[in-house]
């Protein structure tokens, strides 16, 4: 590798990594965070057969799984501009990966919830709380506990994912390489840098589920929890 | 409770306590039935599952401080009639009159059903404690959601539940780190908390290792002896014979016989009943718990 390539990918390192903190990673979490909202309610709708919005439920999770990703961000690019809207790419992304995530999880969480022994339930119902008071403190916590590996895997995917929203003009970490690289003719480095910042992010991200998993599973483990409140 | 008589149908109190003063010999507990107001009375309760009756007609009187054991061979439906009282099953029929106020149970409505289970506690055969939550969580969380309590207000009573349970040393642990009679004894705790008017017991002792059997039962015996109304499902007979004052013993849905805990043990009158005491006292005999006379 020449030293020009070099001080290329020493020079374009925050040029790439800049447009990771400040669009791949808020687009991320504010996009997962969303989706994870969709999924509890499509999920609970589903658990808890609610007429007519179980239907909606279960078409919106037909579409979004039966249609590309790519095809959804360009709908949702070019869709509200045929009404006369011209809304911000970085806005239709987080709403298209929310809702396309959000179908997802959905699935993970409705699994999970089902997941959870009806005994527990019932032993809500026992001690006189209500089915929202039931599901919000004792089923969703547990189910959450089960879903939290492949909600990790998801967000991580996510991550990846957002490089497709360079198609509907954001700015974040791919399409600030491609500029780059359209400039310089340097596309291999310019591309394997890139690929070698998404795995830092996906790394710490790893790190961050094995920490979450820890702290959740503290109810399963064998070794009594050390005394947080002192008793006598 | 004469449940399954005829006469008990027409059931006012002067005539259960004619009834059960024909009984002959009683003992004090029994009297103290006999004086008591009736808490609970339920009247010919059905349930059917797909094609299979469960229950099949069945009358129930619990009167205020009453322990009621109910025995009867697995599949005789004294674990369905425990749930349909508590509407974790919906009976297709009967009628249930709860201190006072009078319910269809096949058609009972939300409110009336949480208005019924806040009078009323629950300890399941396989402890339920909430798997998230710790020991005093389990017991204080009804009274945080259900009753709007205070976190300190709740966990002051929680606290004093796992005490009257042996259980307070316990307090910051999840159920995983419990064994199965301490988790029970916590379920226990967390029935008590609400201040019931009766506890339903589900076979409280059944999922438990032999060893673990002696505390729960030592705590149920304690809470009878405090005067809180229990209905217990079990196989214990001793418990069933020693700490309850009636007895129920049921097979196929229906009620074969009923009646004071001493009489039933020592003169059952159903061939039926005389059978199944002989089979459960022939299993206990070697610990010295025999129960057949």
């Amino acid at each position: 590798m020449s030293s020009d390539v070099i001080q290329l990918l020493i020079q374009s390192f925050p040029r790439i990594l800049l447009p990771g903190l400040l669009m791949t990673i808020p687009l991320t979490l504010i996009a997962f965070a969303l989706a994870l909202v969709i999924a509890v309610i499509t999920a609970l709708i589903q658990y808890a057969r609610v007429p007519v919005l179980r239907q909606i439920a279960r078409f919106y999770i037909w579409i979004i799984r039966g249609t590309p990703l790519l095809v959804q961000l360009m709908v949702g690019y070019y869709g509200p501009s045929a009404f006369g809207f011209h809304p911000n790419g970085f806005t239709v992304a987080v709403a298209v990966f929310a809702i396309n995530e959000g179908a997802y999880c959905a699935e993970t969480i409705r699994g999970s919830i089902e997941g959870v022994p009806k005994g527990q339930l019932e032993a809500g119902s026992c001690v006189g709380m209500s089915y929202m008071q039931i599901m919000w403190h004792i089923v969703l916590p547990q189910a959450f506990r089960t879903a939290f590996p492949a909600l990790s895997n998801s967000i991580i995917g996510m991550v990846k994912d957002t490089s497709l929203a360079s198609n509907i003009t954001v700015t974040e970490m791919f399409l600030a390489t491609r500029q780059i690289a359209g400039r310089t003719y340097q596309f291999l480095p310019l591309y394997l840098e890139v690929a070698f910042v998404y795995l830092i992010f996906s790394t710490v991200m790893t790190w961050i589920q094995r920490w979450g998993e820890k702290k959740l599973s503290r109810y399963e483990g064998r070794q009594p929890v050390a005394a947080r409140r002192k008793r006598s | 409770m004469r449940a399954g008589s005829p006469l008990q149908r027409a059931g006012s109190g002067a005539e259960a306590k004619f009834q059960s003063g024909a009984c002959g010999e009683k003992a004090d507990i029994s009297q103290r039935r006999e004086q008591a107001m009736a808490l609970l009375e339920v009247k010919n309760i059905h349930k059917t599952f797909d094609e299979l009756t469960v229950l099949n007609g069945v009358d129930l009187t619990v009167n205020k401080g009453d322990v009621v054991a109910i025995l009867g061979p697995s599949g005789s439906g004294k674990t369905t009639l425990l749930r349909c009282i508590n509407f974790l099953e919906r009976a297709d029929g009967g009628t249930m009159v709860f201190d006072g106020r009078t319910v269809d149970m096949a058609h009972a409505d939300k409110k009336e059903i949480r208005e019924i289970r806040s009078h009323t506690g629950f300890v399941f055969q396989n402890y339920n404690l909430f798997s998230n939550k710790t020991a005093l969580q389990n017991v204080t969380l009804g009274l945080q959601t259900a009753r709007k309590m205070p976190r300190d207000k709740a966990e002051e009573i929680g606290m004093e539940m796992l005490r009257k349970v042996g259980m307070a040393d316990r307090a910051d642990h999840y159920p995983s780190q419990l064994s199965g009679g301490q988790q029970q004894r916590v379920a226990i705790a967390r029935a008590l908390a609400d201040d019931p008017e009766v506890i339903y017991f589900d076979e409280p002792t059944s999922a438990l290792d032999p060893e673990l059997i002696g505390e729960v039962l030592e705590v149920m015996r304690s809470l009878a002896a405090s005067g809180i109304t229990m209905v217990v499902v079990t196989h214990e007979m001793t418990f069933a014979r020693d700490v309850s004052n009636h007895v129920i013993f049921m097979e196929k849905g229906k009620i074969v016989e009923e009646g004071p805990s001493k009489e039933f043990f020592a003169h059952p009158r159903e061939e039926r009943t005389r059978t199944f005491l002989r089979m459960v006292g022939n299993r206990t005999a070697p610990n010295g718990t025999g129960i057949v006379s």
